[in-house]
């Protein structure tokens, strides 16, 4: 993949002529020798506030040109993918909650960077961003959105029930996720294969009580789970000040040695990662993250998102602080990329997000006779009844 | 056989009868910010400067007005706060975002940070508070942003509240009323779906209450609040933005609806059909279709679901003979399921011409895509073919 996405970079800024029969790994060479470009750069990174511990993360992170151009993609990608759902959602085409995750970015992909695919991660209900850096593809996760049946759950979930391969949600219910995750974790600890679980939740469910029965037990059995908090600032439309008598979402572990993180920094992001996967790994029991984020969007859809902080200050965070512009700004300062390989990218990701736009708006609703599959598991065929006792479905899977 | 004479007969004698000043709204609800109205800032001050502009244009009766659930629940939370200085609110987002739904729009500003006071997302611990706070002598209201979430707090609502008076002998009352959006909304999802009206129902120590109208919503509202026991109050997020009519005696500070009542919301003869919430709506508009065809039904509002008022459904089965109860909540050990039982034990069974029909949600978690949500739920259509059906017509 990384191969194919170098040589057809290489490719289109060498011209047609370049593209005549040269083999694909002559080509590869001749990229990574392009004079212009460096391959690696290396970048200080803001030093995390420590509880607990030590010695914390490291104050410096190397980034690849490779690294920078997927990492860019990633980010650009979910940005524009939400602003699509944002579209769709105002169209009435996406109906009920739509949580969006745009400001994010540099969460998500910088956790996934810092772990196996055979990880696993859990979070809340903003969950878009997570669900495609666990694989899901953009037209599976719009098509959800749409309820069409070729979404990843069929149409079934809606936006806050995505789910994928070692991606458990997609959860509603605020804080419900976080024993969850601890229990995916025991499971890891149980089979022995060396997998940790990412556990996610906001600076609102942070005030939630199952949490801390999940940290005490989490401790205790030393169970190989990252706790991370992603601090957005406001649990729906209240403040963190008005809603946490400590907002050291960090601290809150107490006896559980915290990390604070700049949320907003994608190296930031997968430095603390690797540290914190590090931690668990080796057996020393969960560890807990704070990532400090912004979302532009409000809470959901229906929350303009201005009656609890201003314009200005939303206004600040997109032009100080934005995860891709600063990734871009790296990027370009340090010559592992130029402008118009980036614009590239822009419009490749653009491509993809109005295809699977279009599939997401002209894809069939699911069949009725889905309505009663999925209610058990192993089951022989069973009889649900509809609002009538006349109306039967047969559930057959 | 039998059933469809006795229907004829029924059919020959009768007429139809209209009671109450139970309505239909109007097919498109107007909202606040209608081009004809000047938006008001007070919330108790809205419906009566709407009833200045409409009361020409609907040509209804002089002092009658039309206010949506949204501003009956409001005006009823001002005039308790006003009232009774024990009363206060919590609840998410109640104080500074006036409510998630927007229910409690300008109480904050008008009466501060203590008595509308905003939680964090703590259902568990916020909930035991307001029971302690009641226990200690104050009423307070207890918002759920949705009853889904109440699932968190549910040990709090049934051990703590409901079953404290009977564990005191009489000592130590909870006068708490917990309140929020119930049952499924549009699109929201299996976990944001459920109705709780059978498993609230379930409990003794409880009562039970599911508005309909503004009116059920305002005076149910002020009965709770007023009521020494600890009340759980089904309001329902679609009807929020939903106008009715509301009587001049309605719109008074002192206007309660009994709780334990259930309301004739129209006279029929040839069916009666039992509902709460938003399926009153559905029936309703299904007997207004079935009027064409010479059917008549009755529509039987509860209002409440506990303790549920028997007795005016035994009299109107009595004098229909034919029962269908019509609810959004999962049909094992539901609301209709109940009626059903309790219609078995007393008088009215052996006036039943047909076994009673249940008209429910459809027994699977709630899906997201419209059309199986839509096929969820008893539909205006599924009550029209369920009375045919028991009427064999």
């Amino acid at each position: 993949m990384r191969k194919m996405l170098l040589a057809a970079l290489s490719r289109v800024l060498q011209g047609p002529a370049a593209a005549a029969a040269r083999p694909v790994s002559r080509v590869v060479v001749a990229s990574r020798n392009y004079a212009d470009f460096a391959s690696e750069a290396t970048f200080d990174i803001k030093k995390c506030d420590l509880h607990r511990l030590e010695e914390g993360p490291p104050g410096t992170a190397v980034l690849t040109r490779e690294e920078g151009l997927r990492y860019y993609k990633t980010m650009q990608t979910i940005r524009r993918m939400e602003l699509k759902s944002d579209q769709l959602y105002k169209q009435k085409i996406i109906r009920g909650f739509c949580h969006l995750y745009d400001g994010q970015e540099a969460c998500c992909v910088g956790l996934e960077a810092a772990i196996k695919p055979t990880d696993h991660l859990i979070t809340a209900y903003r969950a878009h961003g997570y669900a495609y850096t666990r694989g899901t593809s953009v037209r599976e996760i719009l098509a959800e959105l749409t309820g069409r049946k070729g979404g990843c759950a069929k149409g079934k979930g809606g936006s806050m029930h995505l789910y994928a391969q070692n991606f458990y949600g997609g959860n509603g219910i605020v804080g419900a996720q976080v024993p969850l995750g601890a229990g995916i974790a025991l499971a890891c600890k149980y089979f022995g294969k060396d997998e940790i679980c990412l556990t996610l939740y906001g600076d609102g469910a942070a005030n939630q009580g199952q949490i801390f029965e999940t940290y005490n037990m989490a401790a205790l059995w030393k169970l190989p789970c990252i706790f991370i908090c992603e601090n957005n600032r406001y649990g729906m439309g209240t403040s963190v000040e008005r809603a946490a008598a400590s907002t050291d979402y960090y601290k809150r572990g107490d006896y559980i040695p915290g990390i604070r993180v700049d949320g907003m920094d994608i190296l930031c992001v997968r430095e603390a990662t690797k540290f914190a996967a590090e931690h668990c790994r080796s057996g020393k029991g969960p560890i807990l993250m704070e990532l400090q984020t912004y979302r532009y969007h409000g809470h959901s859809m229906s929350d303009p998102g201005i009656s609890y902080r201003t314009r200005e200050e939303i206004q600040e965070v997109r032009s100080k602080s934005d995860p891709i512009t600063l990734l871009k700004d790296r990027i370009l300062n340090n010559s592992l990329s130029s402008v118009e390989e980036l614009k590239e990218i822009d419009v490749e990701v653009r491509k993809e997000i109005e295809e699977a736009a279009q599939f997401a708006t002209t894809d069939p609703e699911p069949p009725l006779e889905e309505l009663c599959n999925h209610i058990y598991k192993n089951e022989p065929p069973f009889e649900v009844r509809g609002p009538s006792q006349w109306i039967k479905y047969k559930s057959v899977g | 056989m039998a059933a469809a004479a006795g229907a004829l007969r029924r059919l020959a004698r009768c007429g139809p009868q209209q009671v109450g000043s139970g309505r239909l709204p109007p097919p498109a609800p107007l909202s606040a910010g209608s081009a004809l109205t000047p938006v008001p800032v007070s919330p108790q001050g809205l419906g009566r400067r709407l009833l200045l502009l409409r009361r020409g244009i609907h040509g209804s009766a002089p002092a009658a007005v039309q206010v949506t659930v949204r501003d009956a629940l409001n005006q009823a939370l001002d005039e308790e706060l006003e009232r009774d200085e024990r009363v206060f609110l919590l609840g998410e987002e109640v104080a500074q975002y006036d409510g998630a739904y927007k229910i409690s729009r300008g109480l904050w500003k008008k009466y501060g940070d203590k008595r509308i006071i905003d939680t964090p997302i703590s259902e568990m611990g916020f909930t035991g508070i307001a029971v302690g706070a009641a226990m200690a002598g104050l009423r307070p209201i207890c918002e759920f942003m949705t009853f889904n979430f109440s699932m968190q707090a549910i040990d709090q609502v049934i051990n703590s509240a409901s079953k404290t008076l009977y564990m005191s002998a009489g000592m130590m009352p909870v006068p708490v009323v917990f309140r929020g959006p119930n049952g499924a909304s549009a699109g929201v999802g299996a976990q944001h779906s459920q109705c709780f009206a059978a498993w609230y129902g379930h409990c003794p120590g409880l009562k039970v209450v599911s508005p309909w109208s503004s009116e059920d919503a305002k005076g149910l509202l002020k009965a709770s609040v007023r009521d020494d026991n600890p009340v759980v109050m089904l309001e329902n997020e679609l009807i929020y933005g939903v106008p009715f009519e509301m009587s001049e005696e309605a719109q008074s500070k002192d206007f309660l609806v009994p709780i334990g009542k259930a309301k004739i919301e129209r006279q029929g003869t040839h069916v009666t059909l039992v509902s709460h919430s938003r399926s009153v709506g559905h029936c309703l508009e299904a007997a207004a279709v079935l009027v064409k065809e010479g059917v008549e039904c009755e529509v039987i509002n509860l209002r409440t679901i506990r303790p549920m008022d028997v007795e005016s459904i035994e009299a109107s089965v009595v004098k229909t003979n034919h029962l269908i109860t019509v609810e959004g909540g999962w049909p094992q050990f539901g609301v209709g399921a109940e009626i059903c039982a309790r219609i078995m034990e007393g008088p009215a069974f052996n006036y039943l011409d047909a076994p009673a029909v249940r008209l429910t949600g459809a027994d699977v978690p709630m899906p997201y895509a419209k059309i199986l949500e839509e096929n969820c739920l008893p539909q205006v259509k599924d009550i029209i073919f369920a009375v045919k059906k028991i009427l064999n017509i």
